[in-house]
């Protein structure tokens, strides 16, 4: 017998003698110890306010009455600070980068002598896809981005996890994926990465499925043009800007309930099981630090996703600018599927546009927006004043951008599918991608595809037969 | 610091440690340091501070989901630093106290920097103490002293450092505060210069002293580079099946 197997069998007969809960009492002298050099090194002079301070805040954000209406006031006011203080940056960003540097670039090249598809291919349609996502989404990203580090800082996320803990634990989910979603706030592919905290296998599967139901970052664009040019045209002037982060709001809420009620259904079908209990430790709140709050969220954050998104976009461009200009039978490539696509829309309460946007923006939600925009012009014909041309993505103002699409046959309801849209589809190709890695089962991806989009579906025509049953 | 007795870093002359911060160049290393704490002490600031890198902060336990590797050079040593995950003991099965457990026991850091919250101590010490019975090579860094000092919090971290037998040292990491404390503690217990030497008080109850003591004599013979042969004998005694594993495949004989 070797040394190893004797220590093993030795150690196996002592267990017998021993009993099985020895090492109770090891822990239990361990945490005397701790507790006897703690009360001998340390000192505590007074109460300390800052700690009554502290209980006293505690005592607001996390009560069971006034916790989840100062929740959803300070993430309201997160909303509407973003959305206003992003308009003008934006509108500066597009006047240089699209309505400057655009004809500048393509006037030169031209002059150069480069060919006009490869002018096109490249300056019409990369430069200008890359243009446009930078200009829609910096600004608001460096707005919101540094203040959701603040309040991550702060201390507050903890506290989000435990007001809304009991309304997971309903569905059968883990409380930390209020974390987790919370996250997938900024970006559902990081969201899915942060599951990792939840150590139920089950749970975490479900806070995986049900992350893309946080309006991530990539698709507010979407969600503030839809709601400023249509709902908050609807509004007296001087409140559309109420209304309109108003009406965002309620999508990202929506979205939360949606994550509620899927993770209710898989946690009673597939993915059976009681939520575990675990402790969640609510830390002091601390002053953030300001500039490296600053400095991390705008270099680790903002750029990155920024970056991710105009790798994206730009061979998306490449491809919208092809679609429009290579020619099938007469028509545009997307000519023939925006028709295909037309009748599906249309139950849906969509057009075949928007519907081809998503298909050519499955890369990153950023550039669903400026793909709209760029098929509608070819399909309607509409001629825009300002418009550089087919297969072009352009900026425009909220008006023209309204008397536009509503010669493209939208309505009220267009906007409103879309936005319901925008929230139940499919996580983009990066959140698939990570999806697939974290969970390594490519049914577990595909289902996490296919629930939002059934969701989508069923939501979106639903609406589109009630509102035309009594608006019609 | 300014309520707690001196260290003597700042009473003696001793120029302080010249370091150059080497972000996740860690392919060539000298020593090899793990840092280990409670979840949300501070220990991702304390590992950007070392490493120059910018892994993510926040305020709540748990955000570190992966471990990070780092690196920095010091007085032309290199040093690999590795963020383990914040746990509250060593003893659990979750996924996170069972990484930082491996990485102690067979990661063999060549120092194990433990990051403990100033302002709960106590709570602290515990994974403090469990990680001295598996190595004694140990810097302990008390963070937040800037918050603690807000709570009125007094800490005599030299009594500390006597009792423990290790260097200790407090800092203010999100400040930068007692940064280069910090490194020439961990720089004297890597090389040597500083011993560890802790006056183990007694965590094994009377009647289990003697099965304790006959299995890690055993173990220290036919493993003569175990470092912590009681603490193994304990764990075998309780029956770890990672513990017998790791008997089995030779993986404490490996290192001699």
């Amino acid at each position: 017998m070797s040394p190893t197997e004797e220590i093993l069998l030795d150690a196996e007969s002592a267990r017998w003698e021993l009993g099985p809960r020895f090492q109770d009492e090891v822990a239990a002298r361990v945490s005397e110890e701790a507790s006897h050099l703690a009360s001998r090194h340390m000192h505590r002079k007074g109460d300390g306010s800052r700690l009554r301070w502290q209980r006293g805040l505690d005592r607001v954000l996390t009560s069971r009455i006034t916790g989840i209406p100062a929740m959803a006031s300070i993430f309201a006011i997160v909303l509407w600070l973003t959305i206003e203080g992003s308009n003008v940056p934006s509108a500066m960003l597009a006047e240089l980068l699209v309505d400057t540097l655009h004809p500048w670039l393509k006037a030169h090249a031209l002059a150069l002598g480069m060919w006009a598809w490869l002018a096109g291919l490249l300056i019409d349609g990369m430069y200008l896809s890359g243009a446009w996502v930078v200009s829609v989404m910096l600004p608001p990203m460096a707005i919101f981005f540094p203040l959701f580090t603040l309040l991550e800082d702060f201390g507050y996320l903890p506290r989000v996890a435990f007001n809304l803990d009991r309304l997971f634990q309903k569905a059968g989910a883990h409380g930390k994926q209020a974390l987790t979603m919370t996250m997938g706030l900024g970006c559902n592919a990081a969201g899915v990465v942060a599951t990792r905290i939840i150590d139920s296998p089950r749970e975490r599967l479900i806070a995986i499925l049900t992350n893309n139901f946080s309006l991530c970052n990539g698709r507010w664009p979407t969600q503030i043009l839809m709601a400023t040019v249509f709902l908050g045209a609807v509004a007296p002037p001087a409140l559309a800007g109420v209304v309109a982060a108003g009406s965002v709001f309620c999508v990202a809420v929506l979205g939360f309930l949606f994550a509620f009620g899927s993770s209710w259904l898989l946690s009673r079908t597939v993915l059976k099981g009681e939520s575990s209990t675990f402790s969640l430790e609510l830390p002091p709140y601390r002053p953030p630090n300001l500039l490296r709050t600053l400095h991390t969220s705008l270099v680790d954050r903002t750029i990155i996703v920024l970056w991710r998104a105009v790798v994206f976009a730009v061979p998306a461009g490449a491809v919208i600018w092809l679609s429009a200009n290579v020619s099938v039978s007469g028509h545009s490539v997307a000519w023939w599927a925006i028709g295909a696509l037309d009748p599906l829309a249309w139950v849906m309460g969509l057009t075949g546009v928007i519907l081809f946007a998503y298909v050519i923006a499955i890369p990153a939600n950023e550039i669903v927006v400026p793909t709209i925009l760029m098929l509608t012009v070819l399909v309607s014909g509409t001629p825009v004043a300002d418009a550089p041309g087919v297969g072009v993505m352009f900026e425009a103002d909220d008006s023209t951008l309204h008397t536009m699409l509503v010669s493209a046959g939208w309505t009220t309801l267009t906007a409103v599918c879309l936005m319901l849209f925008s929230l139940l589809h499919n996580p983009c190709s990066t959140t698939l991608y990570t999806i697939q890695k974290e969970t390594g089962n490519w049914r577990w991806t595909a289902l996490s595809a296919a629930l939002p989009l059934a969701l989508g579906f069923l939501v979106c025509t639903a609406v589109a037969f009630v509102w035309r049953h009594f608006a019609g | 610091m300014s309520n707690c007795a001196p260290t003597t870093c700042e009473t003696c002359p001793s120029p302080h440690a010249e370091l150059r911060r080497l972000g996740s160049k860690s392919d060539r290393w000298d020593h090899t340091v793990a840092l280990a704490g409670n979840p949300n002490v501070g220990k991702s600031t304390v590992f950007n501070l070392l490493t120059g890198l910018r892994q993510h902060t926040g305020n709540w336990p748990g955000k570190t989901v992966s471990r990070a590797e780092g690196a920095f050079d010091l007085d032309s040593r290199r040093y690999k630093i590795v963020d383990l995950p914040g746990t509250y003991s060593l003893l659990g099965t979750t996924p996170d106290e069972e990484v930082a457990r491996e990485f102690l026991l067979f990661g063999k850091p060549d120092v194990t920097l433990v990051v403990a919250d100033a302002t709960c101590l106590e709570r602290n010490f515990i994974l403090l103490l469990q990680i001295l019975q598996i190595t004694p090579r140990v810097v302990l860094c008390i963070n937040l002293l800037d918050e603690a000092r807000a709570h009125g919090i007094d800490i005599d971290t030299r009594g500390l450092s006597r009792e423990l037998g290790i260097p200790v040292v407090g800092t203010a990491a999100r400040r930068g505060e007692g940064l280069a404390e910090l490194l020439s503690a961990v720089r004297d217990v890597a090389t040597g210069a500083f011993v560890c030497a802790r006056q183990a008080p007694e965590f094994v109850p009377a009647a289990l002293r003697d099965a304790v003591g006959k299995l890690s004599q055993k173990l220290g013979a036919t493993y003569p580079s175990m470092e912590n042969p009681s603490w193994i004998a304990l764990r075998l005694l309780e029956g770890d099946p990672r513990i017998v594993a790791a008997l089995k495949n030779g993986e404490f004989s490996s290192a001699t």
